[in-house]
C-alpha cells in the first residue's frame, strides 16, 4: 500500500502555521524519513498524518482513499504507530504489550482468542524478541522496548507503519538492528515505513524518499539521493557540514559529518 | 501460561474461601445459628414453621453478606477500572468526587428525616449528579474533546465541592441526635441492610461490575499515552464514557447503602496487581474475588469483633494496611 500526504497545512495557532503545503509519497516497500531541527515540527506533521491533529488543509490518503473516509478500525489494520519507547504507569509483560497490538480487531467487549495469540507471536519472531517473553516491559533495555513497540504495531497485520523517532535514546548497536528491521520489513514484506529521524545518516542509511522540514513554512521533499546534500542539510539545520560517503563491499555508506555552526542568521534562502 | 495457571488456581482457591466465609458469616453474629441449621434453611429443607432463625437469616445475614460481597467486588473493579482509565496507581473509585457526592446525599437525606429508601435515592442522585457535573464542567472547554487532567481537576473541585457541602449539613445538623447518625453513616457500615435494601442497588453494582469485567482487554490499552490508545483503534471517547459510567454507577450504588467505604479501591487493585503483574485481564477478576472475600471478612468482624457495630471504613483500614505492607514485603512491591 502506499501512503501520501497532499499539500497537509496545519496551524496550532490561527494565522502561524507549523506545516504549509506539506506533501509525501511512500510507495509499497520504500522508507520515508522525515528530517528537521528540533521543533520544525517533525512530531506534528506525524500526529496530522495519522489523523491525531486535524490538517488545516491537505489530507492524508492511503492507496487515493482520504484516511478520514476510513473507519477507525479498518483505518489501524492497514497503518500502525509505532511511538517512542517510554515507559507508562503499569508496564506490562512484552508479549501482553504486543498483543495490544491485536485491539483493531476486537470490540470494546471481547478478549484476544488463538488467532491474535499466534498474529502476537509471529510479530515477535518477525522484530526477533521472542527471548523477552514473560518479562516486564519495564525491566528490559530501551532498545528492547522499542523492538517490542515495534512488535505490537506489526502483530496488526498493517501495510505501512509509522515510526516517531524510532532509534533516538538507544546506542550504536541498538539504532543499527531497529534500521534494518525496518529496511527489511519494507525490502521483504512491502510494508511502506515513515520515521522521524534526529540523524541524516540514518535517512540516507535506509530511506527512499525524504521529507526536510526547515521552519518558517518551508520544505523540501522528494527521493532521498536528492534531497539530503549537503547545500539542502546544511541550511536546513544550520550547520556547515561534511558529507562523506564510502563504497564498502557492495554497499555505499554515507555520513555526515557537523563541522561548525553557521552565523544564526544565515540560510540559503536568505 | 504458567502465571495464567497460577491465576485459574488462585480464583478457586478464592471462591471456595468465599463460599466457606460466607457459611460462616451466616452462622456467627447477635445469636448464633448452628451450621446444620443453616443448611438446612438454604437448602429449603428445613421443617417448621417461618421463626426468627429464618428471619434473621434471610431478612438480615443473607442481604447483608450479599451486599457486603457485591460492594467489596463492586469498589475494587472499579477502582483497578480507574487506575487504568486515568494511567494513575493512585486513582481511587472516588477520583471524580462519586462518593463526596453521595455522601451529601445521604446527610441531606437523614437531615430532612428520610426513611431509609429515601436517603438511599437522593445519595444515588447526587452520586451520580456529580460525575455529570464533571462532564459539563469540561465539556464547554475548548471544544474539541476534553484531556483527561481536565476531568481529573475537574473531578476533584466537584469532589471538594460536595465535601463542603457535607460539612455544612453536618454543622446545621442536630448534634444530639442527627450528627452522630450522619458521622456513624459517613464511616460505613453495612448494618441495617434488608432485604429491601439492596433490591436498588444490587443490580446497578452488578451491571457496573459485569461491564467493566467485560472491558478488562480495553482497560490495558486505555492505560496508555491518548495517541498510543488511539493507534490501536480504540474509540477512546466511548470506552472512557463506558468506563467512568460503570464506576460510577457501581461506586454510588455501593456508597448510598453502606456509606463511604475507603481504601477498597485502592487496596485490592494493588493486591491484585502484586499477585498478578498489571494486566487488566487478570487484574479485573482479581479484583473482583478478593474485593469480595475481603469485605464480607471485614464486615463480619465489624459485627462480631464488639458488642456494638464497628464502623467498615475504620477496620478496612486498619486490617488492610498492615495486609498490604506483608503483601509489599512478600512481592517485592508493584510489579514494574
Amino acid at each position: 500500500m502506499s501512503i501520501e500526504i497532499c499539500a497537509g497545512s496545519f496551524a496550532y495557532h490561527k494565522g502561524k502555521n507549523v506545516l504549509t503545503d506539506v506533501s509525501l509519497y511512500a510507495g509499497p516497500g520504500e522508507v520515508a524519513a522525515i528530517l528537521g531541527p528540533n521543533g520544525v515540527g517533525k512530531t506534528t506533521f506525524l500526529k496530522c498524518m495519522l489523523g491525531f491533529l486535524p490538517w488545516d488543509r491537505g489530507m492524508t490518503r492511503i492507496d487515493g482513499t482520504d484516511i478520514r473516509k476510513i473507519k477507525g478500525k479498518a483505518l489501524w489494520r492497514k497503518a500502525a504507530y509505532v511511538p517512542q519507547a517510554k515507559n507508562t504507569a503499569f508496564a506490562y509483560n512484552t508479549e501482553d504489550m504486543v498483543l495490544l497490538g491485536r485491539s483493531p480487531y476486537l470490540g470494546d467487549f471481547s478478549v484476544p482468542g488463538k488467532e491474535d495469540r499466534e498474529a502476537a507471536m509471529e510479530a515477535m519472531e518477525m522484530a526477533g524478541i521472542t527471548h523477552l517473553i514473560g518479562k516486564s516491559c519495564a525491566r528490559i533495555s530501551g532498545g528492547e522496548l522499542q523492538m517490542v513497540l515495534i512488535a505490537r504495531a506489526l502483530a496488526a497485520r498493517p501495510d505501512i507503519l509509522v515510526l516517531d523517532e524510532p532509534e533516538s535514546g538507544l546506542d550504536f548497536r541498538n539504532q543499527i538492528a531497529v534500521l534494518d528491521l525496518i529496511r527489511r520489513l519494507c525490502s521483504d514484506r512491502k510494508l511502506t515505513a515513515v520515521m522521524n529521524t534526529h540523524y541524516p545518516d540514518h535517512a540516507l542509511r535506509i530511506s527512499d524518499q525524504a521529507l526536510v522540514l526547515m521552519g518558517g513554512g518551508m520544505h523540501l521533499q522528494g527521493r532521498t539521493k536528492a534531497i539530503l546534500t549537503r547545500e539542502h542539510l546544511r541550511a536546513a539545520f544550520g550547520v556547515e557540514i561534511a558529507l562523506q560517503t564510502e563504497r564498502i563491499g557492495d554497499r555505499e555508506y554515507s555520513s555526515v559529518i557537523p563541522l561548525e555552526l553557521l552565523d544564526k542568521n544565515e540560510s540559503l534562502f536568505s | 501460561m504458567e502465571g495464567k495457571r497460577k491465576f485459574i488456581i488462585w480464583t478457586v482457591i478464592m471462591l471456595i474461601l468465599i463460599a466457606v466465609f460466607s457459611l460462616v458469616a451466616l452462622c456467627v453474629g447477635q445469636f448464633s445459628i448452628e451450621p446444620a441449621r443453616v443448611f438446612k434453611e438454604l437448602t429449603g429443607t428445613a421443617a417448621g414453621e417461618k421463626d426468627n432463625v429464618r428471619t434473621v437469616l434471610f431478612n438480615i445475614r443473607l442481604p447483608r453478606i450479599g451486599m457486603a460481597l457485591l460492594a467489596g467486588a463492586g469498589m475494587a473493579s472499579s477502582g483497578a477500572a480507574f487506575q487504568s482509565l486515568f494511567g494513575n496507581p493512585l486513582a481511587t473509585p472516588d477520583t471524580l468526587g462519586v462518593a463526596n457526592g453521595a455522601s451529601f446525599g445521604a446527610a441531606l437525606g437523614i437531615l430532612l428525616g428520610g426513611g431509609q429508601m429515601e436517603v438511599q435515592l437522593v445519595a444515588l442522585f447526587f452520586g451520580l449528579l456529580s460525575v455529570i457535573l464533571v462532564f459539563t464542567v469540561t465539556r464547554g472547554m475548548g471544544g474539541r474533546s476534553p484531556s483527561l487532567l481536565m476531568v481529573i481537576l475537574a473531578g476533584m473541585v466537584i469532589s471538594s465541592l460536595f465535601s463542603a457541602l457535607v460539612s455544612l449539613v453536618k454543622y446545621v445538623a442536630d448534634p444530639q441526635d442527627v450528627l452522630p447518625v450522619i458521622t456513624f453513616w459517613l464511616l460505613g457500615s453495612f448494618s441495617g441492610i434488608t432485604r429491601n435494601a439492596i433490591m436498588l442497588s444490587a443490580p446497578l453494582i452488578l451491571a457496573g461490575t459485569v461491564m467493566i469485567f467485560l472491558l478488562r482487554f480495553r482497560l490495558n490499552a486505555l492505560s496508555l499515552p491518548e495517541d498510543e490508545a488511539r493507534s490501536l483503534g480504540v474509540n477512546l471517547r466511548r470506552v472512557r464514557i463506558l468506563v467512568i459510567a460503570a464506576a460510577a454507577m457501581t461506586t454510588a450504588a455501593v456508597v448510598s447503602v453502606c456509606g463511604v467505604i475507603g481504601w477498597v479501591g485502592l487496596l485490592i487493585p494493588h493486591i491484585s496487581r502484586m499477585l498478578f503483574g498489571n494486566d487488566n485481564r487478570l487484574v479485573v477478576p482479581a479484583s473482583v474475588v478478593s474485593g469480595a472475600l475481603f469485605m464480607l471478612l471485614v464486615d463480619t468482624l465489624a459485627r462480631t469483633l464488639t458488642a456494638s457495630e464497628i464502623p467498615v471504613s475504620i477496620l478496612t483500614a486498619v486490617i488492610g494496611a498492615p495486609l498490604f505492607i506483608i503483601l509489599l514485603r512478600r512481592t517485592g512491591g508493584l510489579r514494574q
